[in-house]
């Protein structure tokens, strides 16, 4: 089974980033854990994200392009990237869901990847 | 002034699993006792804030319950079979309430919570349900299981109870220890599967500590004359003391060896060493004893200001001899680096199957600690990555990301893989 987890992050993680003291830890910890999905077998494919004032959100209003600056939902935690997994089981899925650096202080959705056939 | 609402729930607290227990063990339906009780309680909580508190609130309590199962069993939804069953039920339960000593049937519960017939992943959490009257929510929390599928593995474990006719006894003296086992197995697991070591540890299920403890107490005050039963109970006294001293003023994890003793619960310790000494009158070894007599040897820094390895070396040894499972093998690892150096702790992991170690936490942060302590930086910069992805808790990630900066100078290397 396919799942990806989405990970939200707070505006103090997009921020420790491109802190000079807190950058290693953030991403050292992303890092380890991207690597660990790897090593596991579990791993399908996943990036990191620009942060969400990269984001630019569309939609079409009869027929013409709305365009708006900035990220789709106006919420303090903001998308930061994904990884798609592929586990037995919703449990399993939710375990590495919860070893995710973003699931203490942002949030973590888990979904199953839609199978079409 | 009595707070009928602070009364309704201490009354829940207290009672809630010793009436389940008496309903379902005399109902032989687990479902159908609890929807009675929380009907009870709901009305508890509607009239007695109107009409205040009665005199013997558990009778009252029961008088309600009972009326609603035989509300039920009127309405036919019974199978027709059980209605005699629920008559009686309805006669003893006037009987014993009236004469306010109503028999304590949660061991019983204990015992049919922890059937081989449930399914293992069912069997704490129908525990904490039935026993501790925890709503499936939170114990999906604890148990990292989406809350609707553990509402689902809380009504099929019931259902199979109710189907499968699991009797509501005490098991036959054959039959006990193998029973016993899965009642502690599922304490335990309340409490949670991650164990402190040298490098660091995955704690999860923190949140039950409390409620296990509880039960815990309960199995002894139960089955008193079980040393396993009160050697669980000391091995979490002696994880519990210890609670206010793993983390450090900002938070941080603060490992075992490095713990500032004066903020053991001395209380806790004593509480867990009476325990463990009364088990071990009985002279009869197990996994919880063995396992409390190691955190004994580890209390005993806060007297003598020092560890004695060799004591806690040599009861692993025994551990897993006993039980080899995977958190025994790799705390004996660690014992037995600090006894004959690194050099031998290795060895002793590299004799696990690699199977079994590809998610399990402990493991790779003991074998970092170890790839560090003899200079192997390399493999020290891999097991330590290994580690930090999975971590649950993100004091001990922050732990092990500074461990792996000593080792590696920076954690930059790492930043590289996902900037690319």
């Amino acid at each position: 089974m396919q799942y990806m987890i989405m990970t939200y992050e707070e505006p103090a993680a997009f921020e420790a980033r491109t802190d000079t003291h807190k950058s290693q830890a953030y991403w050292g910890a992303w890092a380890a854990y991207a690597q660990t999905l790897q090593e596991s077998g579990v791993m399908v494919g996943g990036s990191g994200l620009q942060p969400p004032h990269a984001g630019t959100t569309l939609r079409l209003q009869n027929g013409q392009r709305q365009i708006q600056d900035g990220p789709y939902a106006d919420t303090k935690e903001q998308l930061g990237g994904y990884f798609v997994i592929e586990v037995p089981d919703l449990d399993s899925a939710l375990d590495w869901a919860a070893r995710c650096p973003a699931a203490a202080g942002g949030a973590v959705e888990v979904r199953p990847v839609l199978v079409m056939g | 002034m009595v707070n009928p609402f602070q009364t309704v729930e201490f009354v829940a607290r207290t009672s809630y699993g010793r009436l389940v227990a008496y309903l379902a063990v005399r109902s032989r339906d687990l479902t159908a006792a609890e929807d009675a009780l929380g009907d009870a309680f709901r009305a508890a909580l509607e009239t007695w804030p109107r009409d205040g508190v009665p005199h013997k609130p558990e009778a009252w309590l029961l008088a309600v319950a009972r009326r609603r199962l035989i509300d039920e069993a009127r309405r036919a939804r019974v199978r027709a079979d059980a209605a005699p069953a629920l008559w009686q039920l309805a006669e003893q339960a006037q009987a014993d309430s009236e004469r306010d000593a109503f028999p304590d049937d949660r061991l019983k519960l204990l015992f049919i919570c922890a059937h081989p017939a449930i399914a293992a992943g069912a069997r704490t959490p129908l525990m904490l349900q039935t026993v501790l009257g925890l709503d499936a929510v939170r114990i999906a929390g604890a148990f990292l299981v989406a809350p609707a599928a553990m509402g689902q593995r809380l009504v099929r474990a019931k259902a199979k109870i109710r189907d499968a006719a699991i009797a509501f006894a005490v098991p036959k003296p054959r039959e006990l220890p193998a029973r016993l086992d899965s009642v502690m197995e599922a304490i335990y697991a309340a409490y949670g599967t991650g164990w402190e070591d040298v490098a660091g540890t995955d704690p999860r299920r923190r949140g039950l500590a409390a409620e296990a403890i509880w039960l815990s107490r309960l199995l002894v005050g139960l089955m008193p004359e079980e040393p396993e039963a009160r050697g669980l109970l000391a091995l979490m006294l002696h994880c519990e003391a210890r609670r206010g001293a793993r983390r450090n003023p900002g938070g941080a994890y603060v490992p075992l060896l490095e713990q500032d003793v004066t903020l053991w619960s001395h209380s806790m310790v004593e509480e867990a060493e009476q325990e463990l000494a009364r088990a071990a009158t009985h002279r009869s070894i197990g996994r919880y004893q063995l396992e409390a007599a190691i955190q004994s040897v580890h209390a005993q820094r806060a007297v003598t200001g020092r560890t004695d390895w060799q004591a806690v070396a040599l009861l692993y040894e025994h551990l897993v001899a006993l039980t080899p499972a995977l958190g025994a093998q790799v705390s004996r690892a660690a014992a037995l680096a600090q006894v004959s150096g690194p050099a031998a702790g290795l060895a002793a992991l590299e004799a696990v199957a690699p199977e079994l170690t590809v998610t399990y936490q402990p493991y790779w942060a003991v074998r970092a600690h170890l790839l560090a302590r003899l200079d192997r930086r390399v493999e020290a910069q891999e097991a330590y990555t290994r580690a930090i992805g999975l971590s649950e808790d993100t004091h001990v990630r922050q732990f092990l990301v500074k461990e792996l900066g000593s080792v590696s100078g920076s954690a930059a290397v790492l930043s590289n893989h996902i900037l690319r």
